[in-house]
């Protein structure tokens, strides 16, 4: 199975270093010094969001059943039989916005200047090349992981399985803590 | 935060501005939210060009930074950095009070000493002779010795902290190589210290941050107030109002905002000159009203009306019922010139440090002053010209409040009580309960506490347990606002022993009833004043200011100089409450050493509750302490 995005939402501390890489990704220049100088500038398909003192990187989960590709009428959203990702061709996306309608996780974005459905692509350049998604590569605490469905899986596995062993480990004094129990749960 | 108990003056501003489709700090705030992480935790550092580095919290990323400085090491000289800017700004406000009075006594400044009270008691703590002299002369020497911290480069201690700040202290902070000499080279060494490459030791640089807030206390708070005082007079008890409803549909509205009553107490001066000019536009009067620190100068020497703390100003722009706003230094938020464009309000700008786009710039420097506060005063008049007939939308929202408890108006008002030893009312009443304590409640206004109402909640749970709350700066004013300085907030609020005492205090006063149980102390610069009385009574007691049961709060943080503010009570021995956590939870070492081990070393820790309720509990609990430890 391909690679996708998952994220460990304990670990995102919404520093939104992901939504600068994306958007420099999704530029010309693939640049920040040139993306910022751009005109349409470069938009990020990627948006932390605050949920208390939680924060939570919300994009696209490229479903294995993608509602965004049964709506679409015209068949500009497709998956890539390459990388299982799900992605919009702009030169059949007519904006009618169905896309934005039926997606559960509001992973598409209406781009008001283009009047195209936007939308994560997971980096096909970067993919190609063996790298990881920008958002991915550019994440400092490992809230966004690039793995398999499996790899995952077998990661939180692991970590349960050490616990289960070693008990509970120690608590962390990483300030994070400390910062989310004063500003409270919600 | 769970409670939502926005004020009702803030409600009436926003629906103002609302209408009006003004995007306000909070829908800025709105998106810019959620913060950075990194940012809140102080592990984001930015000083050199190998960075910026950023420490992860759970331990999967970088430990440490490009040059292999740890996370306590990094939050500490971002903290010092923090004191930095909040020390420069008091003493540069301070050094430019001392240079307007040297220039007012040389008669190149038209300015003149109306303190004589002060220039007196001081010239007595500096050993300055006054028999036979002129004041004008005895205050030379005073501007001599100022002038003289400034200049120095020996190591020989800072004229101002030696002679003012208590020896016992003093003995302290000399253990711990605190002691400063001349503050511009501190400010300087901090700098150079925390540069890439220099002090990477987190003890030795939280250090330096008690040693940067001493200079903030002692040069830029106390040295500052001092010769404000000799130049302005020493503030007496005035009864004023507070909020947005003092402005005035028909009058020409002058708000003064920023902090150096340098600028303000001129254009006061210039606007009932020039009364008659706005009499002949068709205005009924010149309403000058104070906002943010420079209105609590006015209001403490004048009682002018205060319209507004530092979150309300782009919201009273809204109104459009201000003519003109005239800002000096600090807190002007460039939104305003913005705001500004869109009434016709003339926007001024005067100071040289602080330019803003689309602001109008009319410089202001004392040689000058009064050429330059006429043209201000001018401009107010002839921007309500353009505004007269026009509607405005002035929400009528006020209170009554008592301003002007300078030390001194408060030791004249226990005078009567006590001729021979005015304190000793207030120490009574200390040691028998009936005031359980006092908490100095400081800073700034925050949009990010203003939903809970953290300031005016937090001091009504104060009262209730007869705790004694003096404040300053823009926490006076939300006080003020919230009708916490009258009489009546004594009887709805205080506990009975508190009440009882205030009553006394009120008939004393010759007031018509009790008075208030918020005392106005000043601006945010008149700290220092909170940090005399409680040297007097600790002096009186005979122990330490750190014995006193008595805290410090900053319930709604935004500026680095309280931070540094903050730090000075800490030096003292004071513990702090403090809202929103400060930038340092990102090293651990730090964050123990500023809430635990810093009780060993000056006796004050610093404790961050973002609940007005938990933050009073906390103050009080750590009042109950200091009480047992005295035997009371």
């Amino acid at each position: 199975m391909s690679r996708t995005i998952f994220t460990v939402v304990e670990n995102c501390v919404a520093c939104k270093s992901c939504e600068i890489a994306c958007a420099v990704e999704h530029s010309q220049s693939k640049t920040l010094a040139g993306a910022i100088l751009e005109t349409p500038p470069p938009q990020r398909r990627i948006n932390v969001e605050g949920v208390g003192a939680y924060s939570y990187p919300s994009r696209c989960q490229h479903c294995s059943d993608a509602s965004c590709i049964t709506a679409c009428p015209t068949g500009a959203m497709q998956r890539d039989c390459g990388t299982d990702a799900v992605f919009s061709d702009s030169n059949k996306c007519i904006g009618c916005w169905m896309c934005v309608v039926v997606c559960p996780f509001g992973g598409v974005t209406a781009d008001q200047s283009s009047k195209k459905a936007l939308k994560c692509d997971r980096c096909p350049e970067r993919t190609a090349r063996g790298e990881a998604p920008a958002c991915v590569a550019a994440c400092p605490t490992g809230t966004l992981l690039y793995l398999t469905p499996e790899e995952f899986a077998a990661q939180r596995r692991q970590a349960t399985a050490r616990a289960a062993v070693c008990g509970e480990q120690p608590a962390q004094t990483n300030g994070m803590d400390i910062l989310r129990s004063l500003k409270g749960a919600n | 935060m769970a409670d939502t108990t926005l004020p009702v003056i803030e409600g009436a501003l926003l629906k103002v501005a609302h209408d009006k489709g003004f995007a306000t700090a909070r829908d800025r705030l709105e998106v810019m939210s959620p913060q950075c992480g990194f940012g809140e935790l102080g592990t984001c550092c930015r000083i050199c060009y190998m960075g910026p580095c950023r420490i992860d919290p759970f331990g999967n990323g970088p430990k440490t930074g490009v040059c292999g400085l740890t996370p306590d090491a990094m939050v500490a000289r971002n903290l010092l950095r923090d004191t930095v800017g909040g020390t420069a700004s008091h003493v540069g406000h301070a050094r430019h009070v001392l240079l307007t009075l040297r220039d007012a006594l040389n008669g190149k400044a038209p300015y003149q000493v109306k303190g004589v009270s002060k220039v007196m008691a001081l010239a007595k703590t500096f050993g300055v002779p006054t028999e036979g002299r002129e004041v004008n002369d005895i205050c030379r020497d005073l501007v001599n010795i100022a002038l003289e911290d400034f200049g120095r480069q020996d190591e020989l201690p800072n004229n101002w902290v030696s002679k003012r700040a208590p020896a016992a202290e003093q003995a302290l902070w000399s253990d711990l190589g605190l002691m400063y000499s001349n503050p511009h080279n501190e400010i300087e060494t901090a700098m150079h210290a925390t540069s890439m490459g220099n002090d990477a030791d987190p003890v030795s640089l939280m250090l330096r941050v008690l040693k940067m807030s001493l200079i903030d206390g002692w040069t830029g708070l106390t040295l500052c107030v001092d010769l404000q005082d000799i130049l302005f007079g020493v503030p007496e008890i005035a009864v004023t109002e507070a909020a947005v409803g003092v402005l005035e549909e028909n009058s020409v509205n002058l708000a003064a905002h920023g902090h150096n009553p340098v600028l303000s107490e001129k254009i006061l001066e210039w606007a009932e000159k020039l009364e008659g000019e706005a009499l002949a536009a068709g205005a009924e009067r010149i309403n000058v009203v104070g906002v943010c620190c420079t209105g609590n100068e006015l209001s403490m020497r004048h009682g002018v009306k205060l319209a507004a703390h530092n979150s309300q100003t782009e919201l009273i722009l809204a109104t459009g019922a201000v003519d003109a706003m005239v800002v000096d230094i600090q807190c002007i938020w460039p939104q305003l010139a913005q705001v500004a464009k869109c009434f016709d309000t003339a926007f001024i700008t005067t100071d040289a440090m602080v330019r803003i786009p689309d602001a109008r710039h009319i410089p202001f420097e004392p040689h000058h002053a009064d050429e330059s506060a006429r043209q201000i005063v001018q401009a107010a008049i002839d921007a309500f010209r353009r505004r007269r007939g026009k509607p405005v939308d002035i929400p009528q929202h006020k209170s009554t409040a008592v301003a002007g408890l300078s030390v001194e108006a408060i030791i004249d008002l226990l005078s009567k009580l006590d001729a021979e030893d005015p304190l000793k009312p207030v120490i009574d009443n200390v040691a028998n309960g009936n005031i359980f304590g006092f908490v100095g409640v400081v800073g700034c206004s925050s949009i990010k506490f203003r939903d809970n109402a953290m300031t005016e909640e937090m001091v009504k749970h104060l009262l209730r347990q007869n705790v004694l709350v003096l404040t300053t700066g823009c926490t006076a004013h939300i006080c003020a606002q919230d009708g916490l300085m009258t009489s009546e907030a004594t009887y709805r609020y205080c506990g009975d022993g508190l009440k009882a005492v205030l009553v006394v205090l009120g008939k004393a006063a010759g007031l018509d009833g009790p008075l208030p149980p918020v005392w106005h102390m000043g601006a945010c610069v008149d700290n220092s004043r909170i940090v005399d009385l409680m040297v007097a009574l600790a002096e009186r007691l005979g122990v330490k200011v750190g014995q006193l049961p008595a805290v410090g709060s900053a319930p709604e943080l935004v500026q680095e100089k309280a931070v540094s503010i903050g730090g000075s009570f800490l030096a003292l021995g004071v513990s702090c409450h403090i809202a929103p956590a400060p930038r340092i939870l990102g090293g651990p070492m730090v964050t123990k050493l500023l809430t635990e081990d810093l009780q060993e070393l000056t006796g004050a820790v610093v404790r961050v509750e973002l609940e007005p309720k938990g933050a009073a509990d906390w103050m009080v609990a750590h009042i109950a302490g200091k009480r047992a430890a005295l035997g009371i």
